[in-house]
């Protein structure tokens, strides 16, 4: 098979599959699905995204947390914010963990080696507390060691699954921690969640232009698919030696980090998170490291991001009664 | 038809389970330390979405020609003997993100891995996005007919970390590539104002892995801020900075791997 490809690449992406233009845009060229999707074989099941809506009526603020860049502290951010939501115990709170390949939830939450149950009305989501439930693919695997080697299609499958098939209840707050990248997962989850509303994205970066390289094209995507974005978190952003208290950057912001950036592509910079070994530490013990560490700067710097969060849902506050 | 990876003499993956734990920043540190012992090396960078190799060599703004056998693959150095490909190159912005599914990844993987006329080679090194999905099934795929040399792989010390790289292990394994080694990076941070060492993302866990799965532990590289600042400038950190804390374990890294290779030809 031998495509020809310019060699200056066509921003064009993929229109989707489910778009009217699907198969049909330029973009569509050499892909190996062109045929399938100008078919029409992967349009929508219009039963299917009524399913869908159905089960995320009672959603009232969805919160998707991306970031273009690996290991920037997405999931670790996603855990803490789910439970800085939760504290208030008259707010129900969902975590959805979509990255199917590396699911960090389940650990971060402690809840490792737990398993889904079934239940008349769905799968029922694992309870942190009563009003914290968390899905994630992490408690669909039986061993530590089980790899999920899947293309995407299959992905798309259980992420849908997971939006359909879970028992959430009512929700005030739907977090889904997103895998790095700009792919399939993030296509899907937008898709599907078109259902309901996506109140925004928080993105997550680090200080330096290696991560800040890969979040431009994550804020990209979220305009291309107009995804409002709630803000940017700057992790990782200093460390303060414990002994002589002097502090270093070790992800040095050379090109004036996420601040410069966000004024540069006017986006809202939520807040800035020093480096501090005892998250690590929390997460790996499965503990909140808000509760475990709530003298610590990177815990009052999360609090206000927290906060910034749960203003930004307020304004925007949904009916339950959506116009289908 | 002469293969474009004929030339090539060993080929490496380097892959994580988990993002950001320095796959590039390993695949870059390697090639310029088997350059400097007088390798010609080039980095293939199969990361689609989030390309990193091209800024670590200041070669972000270069473009990729055609030759008669494919693609010319971007030279880094007057002697042409460290190349690069990635998606980086084929951007007209820097900012514009790839967001493709599945089947046009892997659709260009195939490209990238036949297309590019990497000419001789000692050594291309393949960096990966973090996972185990489309572009790393796609490229051990494409691979398999020129019998990788195998992978290294790359974790922080946490125990998160670990347990996405154990399931990479589970890839590796279900796929046939041979495991060379893990790297714990980010192993430990020596303060520059007062040398107190402070293990930010824990530390063992790449080691306690590499025993537990039994395979080569290749070693600890520390957190440094002038490898930070390196890649981020693009400049050659093992010629600039002999002297840093991270320098002997990246060197030690390279040195397991020729030996590696020296043990296998002979």
């Amino acid at each position: 098979l031998v495509l020809v490809l310019s060699l200056s690449l066509p921003v064009a992406d993929c229109p989707g599959t489910s778009s009217a233009e699907a198969g049909r845009a330029a973009a569509c060229q050499g892909c190996p699905n062109q045929k399938l999707c100008a078919a029409g074989a992967a349009a929508p099941d219009p039963a299917e995204a009524a399913e869908l809506r159905e089960r995320l009526r009672s959603v009232k603020h969805t919160i998707l947390v991306l970031s273009g860049k690996g290991g920037v502290g997405k999931s670790t951010f996603s855990a803490l914010l789910a439970h800085g939501l939760a504290a208030d115990e008259a707010k129900q709170v969902a975590l959805l963990d979509i990255d199917i390949c590396g699911p960090s939830i389940p650990k971060m939450m402690g809840l490792e080696g737990e398993q889904v149950h079934q239940s008349g009305s769905g799968w029922s989501p694992v309870y942190v507390e009563e009003n914290l439930g968390v899905m994630s693919v992490g408690f669909l695997l039986s061993s530590p060691d089980d790899a999920v080697i899947w293309r995407g299609p299959k992905k798309n499958g259980l992420i849908k699954q997971f939006l359909r098939d879970v028992d959430w209840g009512e929700i005030d707050y739907l977090i889904v921690d997103t895998p790095p990248g700009t792919s399939d997962e993030h296509l899907s989850i937008v898709q599907y969640l078109s259902a309901t509303r996506i109140d925004g994205a928080v993105i997550i970066t680090t200080p330096q232009e290696v991560s800040l390289q890969d979040v431009r094209k994550e804020i990209n995507f979220c305009h291309k698919v107009k995804l409002p974005i709630i803000g940017v978190v700057e992790n990782m952003s200093g460390f303060i030696c414990p002994k002589c208290k002097n502090e270093s950057q070790i992800f040095p912001p050379t090109t004036g980090g996420a601040e410069k950036m966000c004024q540069n592509l006017n986006v809202s910079l939520l807040g800035k998170v020093p480096l501090d070994p005892q998250i690590a530490k929390s997460c790996d013990k499965g503990q909140s490291f808000l509760s475990e560490a709530p003298e610590s700067p990177a815990t009052s710097s999360y609090r206000n991001i927290i906060q910034r969060i749960k203003e930004y849902c307020d304004q925007h506050h949904f009916h339950e009664e959506k116009i289908i | 038809e002469r293969s474009n990876l004929a030339g090539v003499r060993h080929i490496l993956l380097v892959l994580s389970g988990k993002g950001g734990v320095g796959k590039s920043t390993i695949s870059t540190e390697l090639a310029l330390s088997l350059w400097h012992s007088g390798k010609k090396v080039g980095i293939l960078d199969v990361d689609l979405c989030g390309p990193s190799i091209p800024r670590m060599f200041r070669v972000q703004d270069n473009d990729v020609h055609q030759c008669d056998s494919g693609w010319v693959p971007v030279f880094v150095d007057q002697d042409k003997s460290i190349s690069l490909m990635s998606i980086g190159f084929l951007l007209e912005k820097p900012d514009d993100a790839v967001v493709w599914r599945g089947p046009k990844k892997n659709a260009l993987i195939k490209q990238f891995v036949a297309d590019v006329a990497w000419g001789d080679l000692d050594f291309l090194i393949v960096d990966t996005p973090p996972g185990t999905s489309d572009e790393h099934i796609s490229t051990v795929e494409a691979l398999r007919p020129y019998k990788p040399l195998g992978a290294i792989l790359v974790t922080t010390p946490q125990a998160v970390s670990v347990g996405d790289v154990r399931r990479e292990l589970t890839f590796c394994k279900k796929t046939g590539l041979r495991v060379l080694g893990i790297v714990e990076n980010m192993s430990g941070f020596v303060c520059p104002h007062c040398s107190e060492c402070t293990n930010i993302f824990s530390k063992g866990g790449g080691e306690e892995l590499a025993k537990h799965a039994g395979v080569p532990f290749l070693g600890c590289v520390p957190l440094d801020p002038q490898l930070s600042q390196s890649l981020e400038e693009g400049r050659d950190f093992i010629q600039e900075f002999p002297k840093s804390s991270a320098f002997p374990a990246l060197a030690h890294i390279a040195q397991q791997i020729l030996d590696g290779t020296s043990q296998r030809s002979s």
